[in-house]
């Protein structure tokens, strides 16, 4: 809020007021307390109890689960966010507007219905399961069906990150490139990779945060079996069925802290984003969030980004815990 | 190197790009092509450098058919309009870019590369600059950048994408001075593409003037300058004043004037075209009906340096026209706005009407 600004341009100091409670009071009342609350039941039988039910063999198995399953999906991820922003903003061909409209699918379908879909597809009584059977092969209720589960809910992510940046960067640079006589697998490393790989990390942070945090899909395809295909999201709701809410709160406070660490990472590539952008003279892909405060030299803005980083970790630390 | 251009056709959906044009670039000329937007002129250009394809017609360079050639083997200089500097290197990496690049049996050593960025440096007199990053330089700084890194590659011939557009009319001018030494210093086939017949006139050795995908004229500065070939062309270079008559036996009629048309003394009215560049009229400031030349309303006038630019409007159509007068001559009329006159070209070139 400016107080520069000429009273006739603003509103009246109570509205003001009044919408600034509002938005306050909405984040303090449906994210800040739940967040508290979430640790504050997590330790509320202290830390032995909160490290006992994190050190369980069921809830390591959950925590393994949950990283393996990320760590899969991320780099199909970023080869089809890749692909298809690579294809729609580099080539003209049928059906790419429909293209452009189904990367978003996953957004508009609820991830119910994806798994439903996997069970359809995959299932005993699906289109492949005989074939499956014959060959001993386990996708629904195993790891495989919940990581095209997680794929199926996080595929939009890279791919909608790049292909405005990539519009936005056209291919020039990579005509200059040709002219120069590089090779396509030069280019590619040497300019395009270096201007879109903040894209590419930023989408795939909001990536890993959804991948970890799935229920709904991952829900009706894992089959619930403990310590075989239990996420931390499916483990957290268990432990809570069974009535063992500190450790319940316990597992969910690692996710909790999840979602703080990737708030933290999301602003600090912002940033660093943002400074490329900047250095690099390209307005796409810089937020609101540093810009006016950091200028000039190149390494001056290396050192200067990551300390910003750091420091909101350290104040998001700070407030949160 | 020579240039050779050969019924080249290109089509981009319903548009044709280019019509059949055929061209040919001697060895260390400086090559411009005039026309306006959307003539062809950027699009010939890429098909010279492989960036885009043809759909009839080849290119030859230094007598080889470059059909087929990749971009990568052509081995051209290509200087693009917005100059598409790698945003994320510095101008030393932007130039080295490249001989970087290069398979490793051909690639310098890293000695030889930094000693040719240097070189490459001082040329376009940019030295000291080149650890800076291309946003980080002035527009004139970075035209000079790409054609350093254009240059390091030791192109065969150079093309230039609208080299000056995106500049300011001050460092316009003394780039425009800049490229004419070099070029003469680098000795290299150049061709740079421009929609500013100042320009062209100016840096060029010949001028290719364009038109709706066809080649209008090609010829040197003089040449095109006195001896247009076509209505357009006459039209296009100088701003010239066109004036719909008919030619009989020698003679262009219209407007209640009579002008010379040599070479149109066919027997009986054809339709033609005179065109009178600005300052080619001479002014009276009293209307006489019964004498001849165009009667016109003064409308506007400004002053530009020696000359006073008279925006007038024809009595009989209200069609507007440009003269140009030297100053003294503006002085000693005292003409007033809203004042009518009379003007009475001294020369015209006339064309018979398509």
């Amino acid at each position: 809020m400016s107080n520069t600004a000429p009273p006739h341009l603003t509103e009246p100091g109570w509205l003001r007021a009044l919408i600034t409670l509002v938005s306050i009071g909405f984040v303090g009342l449906f994210l800040v307390l739940p967040l508290i609350l979430v640790f504050s039941e997590a330790l509320r039988k202290g830390w032995e109890l909160y490290l006992a039910a994190i050190i369980d063999p069921d809830a390591l198995a959950a925590i393994r689960l949950t990283l393996v399953v990320a760590a899969v999906s991320l780099p199909f991820n970023a080869l089809f966010g890749l692909a298809a922003a690579w294809s729609i903003t580099r080539f003209q061909f049928r059906g790419k507007q429909v293209l452009i409209t189904l990367v978003d699918l996953p957004f508009s379908v609820s991830p119910v219905v994806a798994g439903l879909v996997f069970i359809l597809v995959f299932g005993s009584h699906g289109w492949f399961g005989d074939w499956l059977q014959e060959h001993d092969l386990r996708i629904v209720y195993a790891v495989p069906g919940i990581v095209l589960a997680t794929l199926f809910v996080t595929l939009p992510f890279i791919a909608r990150e790049l292909i405005p940046l990539m519009q936005a960067q056209g291919s020039e640079e990579e005509h200059a490139a040709l002219t120069l006589g590089a090779s396509g697998w030069y280019i590619f490393r040497k300019v395009t990779l270096p201007n879109i790989k903040w894209g590419i990390l930023y989408g795939a942070i909001l990536a890993n945060a959804r991948a970890m945090g799935e229920f709904g899909a991952v829900s009706v395809v894992s089959g619930h079996i403990r310590g075989e295909t239990n996420t931390m999201t499916l483990h957290v709701e268990i432990l809570y069925n069974e009535y063992q809410f500190a450790a319940s709160f316990a597992v969910a406070s690692l996710l909790a802290l999840l979602a703080l660490v990737t708030l933290a990472a999301k602003h600090f590539v912002e940033a660093r984003g943002a400074l490329h952008a900047r250095r690099a003279g390209n307005p796409q892909f810089s937020t609101q969030t540093v810009t006016g405060q950091v200028e000039s030299r190149a390494s001056e803005h290396r050192s200067r980004g990551a300390a910003l980083g750091l420091q909101n970790l350290a104040i998001l630390a700070k407030e949160h815990a | 190197m020579s240039i050779e251009i050969r019924n080249l056709s290109c089509t981009f959906g319903s548009l044709k790009a280019l019509d059949d044009v055929s061209l040919q670039v001697n060895t260390g000329e400086l090559t411009a092509l005039l026309g306006p937007s959307g003539c062809g002129k950027t699009t010939l250009l890429r098909i010279i450098a492989g960036l885009e394809s043809a759909d009839a017609g080849c290119i030859l360079i230094a007598g080889q058919d470059m059909t087929g050639v990749p971009v990568q083997q052509r081995q051209v200089g290509f200087v693009f309009q917005n100059y598409a500097l790698f945003r994320h290197m510095s101008v030393f990496d932007n130039i080295a870019f490249g001989l970087r690049a290069r398979p490793r049996a051909r690639r310098p050593s890293a000695a030889a590369v930094r000693e040719r960025v240097m070189h490459l440096l001082d040329l376009v007199q940019l030295q000291g600059l080149a650890d800076r990053f291309p946003s980080q330089l002035s527009g004139g700084q970075r035209q000079r950048v790409a054609l350093a890194r254009a240059l390091a590659i030791e192109p065969r011939i150079l093309l230039l994408d609208e080299p000056f557009g995106a500049l300011d009319a001050h460092v316009r001018k003394e780039l425009r001075r800049w490229l004419r030494k070099l070029h003469g210093e680098l000795d290299i086939t150049t061709i740079f593409v421009t929609h500013d017949q100042a320009e062209a006139l100016e840096v060029a050795d010949r001028v290719v003037i364009m038109n709706r995908g066809h080649v209008e004229q090609a010829g040197t500065p003089y040449d095109v300058w006195e001896h247009p070939a076509t209505p357009f062309v006459c039209g296009f270079l100088g701003d010239a004043n066109r004036l719909d008559g008919h030619t009989e036996n020698g003679r262009w009629q219209g407007h209640r004037m009579t002008l010379p048309a040599p070479g149109l003394g066919t027997p009986g009215k054809q339709p033609a075209l005179a065109f009178v560049r600005p300052h080619e009229f001479d002014v009276l400031p009293a209307a006489d009906d019964s004498a001849p030349g165009l009667s016109a309303r003064l409308t506007h006038v400004y002053l530009a340096g020696s000359e006073a630019h008279l925006e007038v409007e024809r009595l009989e159509d209200s069609a507007p026209m440009e003269v140009k007068l030297p100053m003294e001559v503006f002085e000693q009329l005292g003409l007033q706005r809203g004042q009518t006159i009379r003007l009475l070209p001294r020369r015209a070139r006339v064309f018979a009407a398509a």
